[in-house]
């Protein structure tokens, strides 16, 4: 980006800079450390220059926004022309509770729900199975059958709001119970809009609500695809997601890495059923973290962007210009928040928050302070939705587009991160793939190092957390705690029961034995399980169907 | 305890699939020198005390950050008591209410870690109880 004469001159005077100036005031204030590093742990330079940039390329490397390969963002005006969709994850207790929160959250200025469902749900079990005794509705809402699915969005209009789900093992289901709903509400599916997560190589990387072998997973997500492709062109069929792998304990380079792994996976596995790259990639979505080193975070995302736009290309030929682009949510960094002094949590979401607007996101959840302690309050909730509403219309950030491009630091993490990254994607491709690299525990290996060493650092205080190894004050006990309701299990159960006996279970029988025939063959299963849970067929009877066929995933455990 | 490792079960009751934290206590006892089993995840309370008798340990640990603690550290610890076992030391860890510790601690469990713990300290408890 500059010319020879120039950065010649350049490195010149940064010598001089070095040897006269810098080595002057070392000697008078020494540095606070030895070593500076970023949140992941790379080592910073005191001074980025042009130097740093000496082989970067503007139109190559950066080009301009809506162009590829996407750094600046992949929309030309950015959030000139709308703000990000502010959606903050929720669910708990029953479908007539959360549905009250959402209601809550739409009034008070929410752009998009996000719905979270209780462990169960999203393995598959129906409240009164074994497996889901203490669980039932405690990390989200309880899904047990179709009726749930339409309180949950009852009153909700399904055509003007967009959806997104976190589900993976089970996201055909919970997907054709939307459609249903919506259906009862008179909107076609090709009206609808939203995500499901549907990410299953994350589950077995890091997140561990997985519940069939990859194969037959692979197989339910491709057929999401397909089904989506003709029947859903605005549904985003999976949200690749890097978040989870990053609160695992990931570094941004490892969450970028493994990320986009994660995506050349789902790439092939659909080419391979037949689906040509440029009709499904263009609904393919992302996920990511934001951690606390805000300039690392923003690289990140920019980095990310830039290097899947090349995967798209160069590796898998996509012509269409929506293939290439890599839309993202971000959820600020679970794990940065302390259960000490919550308070302060708001300053680190708001860092977080920041960070993943500089970094163009399409969507955002922020934090609520009070969730290391607990599922969030309703004022907590608020306060973390107002924090993105004071970036979007106070902040300033927004009025120009990629506002941190051309920083001389900015600009060297991302080709930094992109560079490690696709290394590591190279090594995952000698090993045979993400399947591989998680069978033979690589992946899983690799974060539980980062994670290790960053507690290490912690106790060692290497690192600091305010709060928690500085800075610390003697606390009273937190006060008004989310406490789901205890009865929440038992009324799922009962509510159940009465299901079963009211449904035509002739119909429920005839459905779930049509669904076992077709998961023996290759046939797209979306119809079947459609046809199910509008008979009211349950969430854990439509799975337990498929865990007959398809078997369960062991994981393999390495420490 | 000379000469002999203290064995330490690191469990995960439940269906929740944060590890994170599991696992690094796992690593940090190991390089202090102690023998750890790792579960994995989806334990039951049955699967965990099973092993704990089969592996004969010293100490149980159990990790649950869904809330599901208030249901499942209670059975581990009755089943532990139809066994008569009352050799094993049991500590909990994750997001756990402060105002549920004291009824935890009341059925048996030796302490309750929650989030910010430093790993040393839980390596002393451990040292300290184990004798």
């Amino acid at each position: 980006m500059f010319d020879k004469e120039e950065m010649k001159k350049i490195k010149q005077s940064k010598k001089e800079w070095e040897n006269n100036v810098v080595q002057k005031t070392l000697e008078r204030f020494p540095e606070r450390k030895d070593k500076f590093v970023t949140g992941s742990g790379k080592e910073v330079e005191r001074l980025y220059t042009p130097v740093n940039l000496e082989e970067s390329d503007h139109n190559k490397d950066l080009n301009f926004p809506g162009q590829y390969p996407y750094t600046r963002g992949v929309q030309p005006t950015m959030y000139r022309g709308r703000f990000w969709t502010m959606r903050q994850y929720a669910g708990f207790g029953t479908a007539e509770e959360s549905n009250k929160r959402y209601k809550y959250l739409l009034d008070q200025g929410q752009t998009g729900l996000s719905v979270a469902f209780d462990l169960p749900t999203q393995i598959g079990y129906d409240s009164d199975n074994d497996m889901s005794l203490g669980e039932v509705g405690k990390v989200g809402v309880a899904i047990d059958s179709l009726k749930d699915m339409e309180m949950l969005f009852n009153g909700i209009p399904l055509d003007k709001v967009s959806t997104s789900m976190t589900i993976n093992a089970p996201a055909p289901v919970l997907l054709a119970m939307y459609i249903a709903v919506a259906e009862k509400q008179g909107v076609a599916p090709g009206k609808l809009k939203g995500t499901i997560q549907n990410d299953i190589l994350k589950e077995y990387i890091a997140r561990g609500t997985y519940i069939f072998p990859p194969i037959p997973s692979m197989r339910l997500i491709t057929n999401i695809f397909e089904f989506c492709f003709k029947e859903m062109p605005l549904w985003n069929t999976i949200s690749i997601s890097g978040y989870h792998i990053r609160e695992a304990g990931s570094t941004a380079v490892q969450e970028v890495a493994f990320t986009l792994a994660d995506g050349i996976a789902y790439v092939d596995a659909a080419i391979k059923i037949g689906l040509k790259v440029d009709d499904f990639a263009p609904r393919l979505s992302f996920f990511f973290n934001a951690h606390n080193d805000l300039l690392e975070e923003v690289a990140k995302f920019r980095a990310a962007r830039r290097l899947w736009a090349k995967i798209m290309k160069e590796r898998f030929k996509a012509k269409n210009k929506k293939s290439l682009m890599l839309r993202f949510h971000t959820q600020t960094a679970g794990c940065t928040l302390t259960a000490q002094q919550a308070d302060n949590n708001i300053a680190r979401v708001t860092i977080q928050a920041l960070a993943a607007v500089l970094g163009g996101t399409q969507s955002l959840h922020t934090n609520s302070r009070d969730e290391a302690l607990a599922l969030p309050a309703e004022d907590s909730v608020r306060i973390a939705l107002r924090t993105q509403q004071v970036l979007a219309y106070e902040s300033g950030v927004t009025e120009t587009v990629d506002p941190l491009a051309g920083s001389y630091y900015v600009e060297t993490l991302t080709n930094e991160i992109e560079k490690k990254a696709l290394e590591y994607i190279e090594k995952i491709d000698k090993l045979g793939g993400v399947t591989q690299a998680i069978e033979k525990g690589f992946i899983q290996q690799e974060i539980q190092n980062s994670a290790y060493q960053y507690q290490k650092d912690i106790e060692e205080s290497k690192r600091i957390v305010v709060g928690v190894n500085k800075f610390k004050i003697k606390e009273g006990s937190p006060k008004g705690l989310l406490k789901v309701n205890p009865k929440v299990g038992r009324r799922q159960v009962e509510e159940l029961k009465k299901l079963k006996e009211q449904r035509d279970n002739y119909k429920v029988k005839e459905n779930l034995k049509l669904l076992e025939k077709a998961a023996k063959t290759n046939a797209n299963l979306m119809p079947l399980i459609l046809d199910c849970v509008k008979s009211y067929a349950t969430l854990g009877e439509v799975c337990d169907v498929l865990r007959s066929i398809f078997g369960e995933y062991k994981e393999s455990v390495k420490l | 305890m000379e000469g002999k490792k203290i064995r330490v079960l690191i469990a995960k009751p439940g269906l929740d699939g944060h590890d994170r934290g599991a696992k690094v206590v796992a690593r940090a006892l190991r390089d202090a020198g102690m023998e750890v089993i790792y579960t994995g995840l989806r334990q039951t309370p049955e699967q965990i005390v099973e092993t704990a008798i089969q592996e004969d340990v010293d100490v149980i640990g159990l990790s649950i950050l869904s809330g599901a603690h208030t249901h499942l550290f209670p059975k581990v610890m009755e089943l532990l008591k139809e066994n008569d076992i009352k050799d094993i030391i049991v500590m909990g860890g994750g997001v756990i209410p402060e105002e549920d510790i004291p009824e935890l601690k009341k059925i048996g469990i030796a302490e309750i870690f929650t989030p910010g713990i430093d790993t040393r300290d839980i390596i002393k408890f451990i040292k300290q109880k184990v004798k």
